[in-house]
């Protein structure tokens, strides 16, 4: 079976001419259905680049970005969207959109998938928030709920469409032990359950032990550890 | 499932203040735009009010003649010529000037328009006063119109509280004998209406032979158009012949086009246009702009720009239906505070509420559709 993502190869660079300047280098990785893989490294070493390559939100440009059996590089805008379709996204801010409640902010995610009647969608949405404990706050707005509870709606929106990957950079950065914990366990459960492949992006040492791999980044090139170095 | 979510009003409801701005800014320009085209479509209106009144089907004038305030005189013979048309029922001459108007009450002079007419034909409608006709056959007495501007004096009042108003115009003295409605225009604040007799009375220095508008009455069943076409082909180049529309019309396309004020008033409708576009394009930019990374974190979950510029477009329309309601509402009540105040007659029509509601919906989508640019600059790929 094909993995969910394989890198070959690939290189990344910012800026144009004189200011051109290699971000990533000759990349290789495969990561594996169902996998949670942990991608640790110093700020700047291109973590995020890469998984924003990874989300289709920036275009390949040199080596083989393969994910879910799609090409990325020289992607179509409609390949792009077609992947970004298939893909939960959680951020380091939880980007909710502030006019709507966190019912709406899940249900934004659904409304992608034209195939549901407005009843599917209404109870799944409740499901989801019930499932990262937010039942009693579904008609709640994001400045009404604590930071860990926005970053709950946030992983409810993620992942309310089922989609075959969740990328996540830095969860848990503005939580708490205790609330990053919570909202590291729940993405454990939710993609066990939904069986889908996760790639965390962290500096989070205490979250380490939720990966079944961890790989690290350094200078734009990639290295892989074994659990346990370097909790 | 798409658009389940009105993305577009809960944004615009979610910022009260920025909305309540919005509105008021709007519902200015409409107001701003409605207030403009009823002022010239009123002054237009008002320029046209004598002609509407007149009792004719045909119209002959001197080709000298530019408009009410600047008629020329012709020979009185050429309307004479004009009965001798099959078709033709009756004609009858009709003399105007300008006079000066002495106000009983302060003394201060005027200047106002005197229409002179034939005592024995109807040549002109006047509904206030019955046997007007006969009224005006006295010498020096006229006619005072009731819906001249104030400062002739309270003579309505006066008249119908039954006292004998008497003054003087051009400096012979005059008795009120009644009240007719015309209403003020560019050229006169006021209006005289007397007998032919009368009128040279007061302008010794006009000659009976010389009218100013020829009213001819067509036989029932007669075609105007093609009786007034035959005798603009027999009377030659020294009298300019019309039906009574053409003749309104004449009037209206000189101040239109010969004048200033149409260009004036559709420049203030375009100011209150630009204005309004400002506005909506402030808003909307400063929304889109707020909404920048929320708009990418929904691109990074694959909605296309396409969803976007549905939102921002259903904000314009939203905006413009919600600034156009209290704009209307507002313009309506000055049009009846204008309308008692300046006795011009505006109102609001259909032709302009759309017009302007058409005008509304295109500053409103015009400013969104310049604010999609801003959109594209929701890069998903910065947010992470």
């Amino acid at each position: 079976m094909e993995p969910v993502i394989q890198i070959q190869g690939l290189n990344h660079y910012f800026g144009q001419g004189q200011l051109r300047k290699q971000i990533l280098f000759d990349l290789c990785a495969r990561i594996e259905a169902g996998e949670i893989v942990i991608m640790t490294g110093p700020s700047g070493s291109g973590k995020t680049t890469l998984l924003t390559l990874i989300g289709a939100l920036r275009s390949a440009q040199e080596g083989s970005l393969r994910v879910l059996g799609q090409e990325l590089r020289n992607a179509t805008k409609e390949q792009q969207i077609q992947i970004r379709r298939q893909t939960g996204y959680i951020f380091q801010g939880h980007n909710l959109l502030h006019a709507l409640t966190a019912r709406q902010n899940v249900q934004m995610a659904l409304d992608l998938q034209p195939h549901l009647s407005r009843q599917e969608v209404r109870e799944r949405v409740e499901a989801m928030l019930c499932a990262v404990g937010l039942g009693e706050r579904l008609d709640y707005y994001p400045h009404e709920l604590s930071g860990g509870q926005k970053q709950r709606v946030a992983i409810a929106r993620a992942l309310v469409g089922h989609p075959k990957i969740v990328l996540a950079d830095e969860p848990t950065a503005a939580l708490d032990k205790k609330s990053g914990r919570d909202v590291v366990e729940i993405m454990r459960t939710l993609a066990r359950e939904q069986g889908c492949t996760i790639l965390i992006v962290t500096h989070d040492n205490r979250i380490l032990d939720v990966a079944d791999r961890i790989i690290h980044m350094e200078d734009g090139r990639l290295s892989e550890t074994t659990i346990g170095i370097s909790v | 499932m798409i658009f389940a979510i009105p993305l577009a009003w809960l944004q615009l409801i979610r910022e009260r203040i920025r909305l309540l701005v919005a509105i008021a800014g709007i519902a200015f320009a409409v107001v701003l735009m409605l207030m403009q085209f009823g002022f010239r479509d009123a002054l237009f209106k008002a320029a046209v009010r004598f002609h509407e009144s007149l009792n004719t089907d045909i119209v002959l004038i001197s080709p000298q003649s530019t408009a009410l305030i600047a008629m020329r005189s012709f020979p009185r013979r050429r309307l004479y010529q004009a009965a001798g048309f099959e078709g033709v029922e009756s004609v009858s001459p009709l003399y105007l000037s300008f006079g000066l108007w002495r106000n009983p009450i302060n003394k201060s002079t005027r200047q106002l328009m005197v229409i002179g007419v034939d005592p024995m034909a109807v040549s002109i409608s006047v509904s206030d006063t019955p046997h007007w006709q006969d009224a005006i056959k006295l010498a020096d007495h006229v006619l005072f119109d009731a819906q001249s501007r104030a400062e002739f004096g309270p003579i309505p009042e006066l008249y119908r509280q039954g006292e004998e108003v008497t003054t003087e115009v051009s400096g012979r003295k005059i008795t009120v004998a009644g009240l007719f409605r015309m209403g003020a225009n560019f050229g006169a604040d006021g209006n005289l209406l007397t007998s032919d007799l009368n009128f040279l009375r007061l302008f010794p220095e006009r000659n009976p032979g010389l009218i100013d508008v020829g009213l001819v009455r067509v036989q029932p069943g007669v075609n105007t158009k093609a009786l007034a076409r035959r005798m603009k082909a027999a009377l030659g180049n020294d009298v300019l012949v019309m039906t009574r529309e053409e003749f309104a019309e004449f009037e209206r396309s000189y101040w239109e086009k010969s004048t200033s004020i149409g260009f004036i008033f559709s420049l203030g409708a375009l100011m209150g246009f630009i204005v309004g576009s400002v506005i909506v394009y402030q808003i909307l930019y400063t929304d889109v702009t707020d909404h920048l990374a929320e708009y990418a974190t929904l691109k990074a979950m694959g909605y296309r720009d396409v969803f976007f510029y549905g939102v921002v477009m259903q904000e314009s329309l939203i905006l413009s239906c919600m600034g156009y309601i209290p704009g209307f509402i507002v313009s309506f009540l000055l049009y009846i505070l204008i309308a008692n105040a300046t006795s011009l007659p505006v109102w609001m029509t259909v032709e302009r509420a759309s017009l302007v509601f058409t005008l509304t919906v295109l500053m409103c989508t015009l400013s969104g559709a310049i604010t999609l640019r801003r959109i594209q600059q929701a890069d998903p790929a910065d947010i992470f």
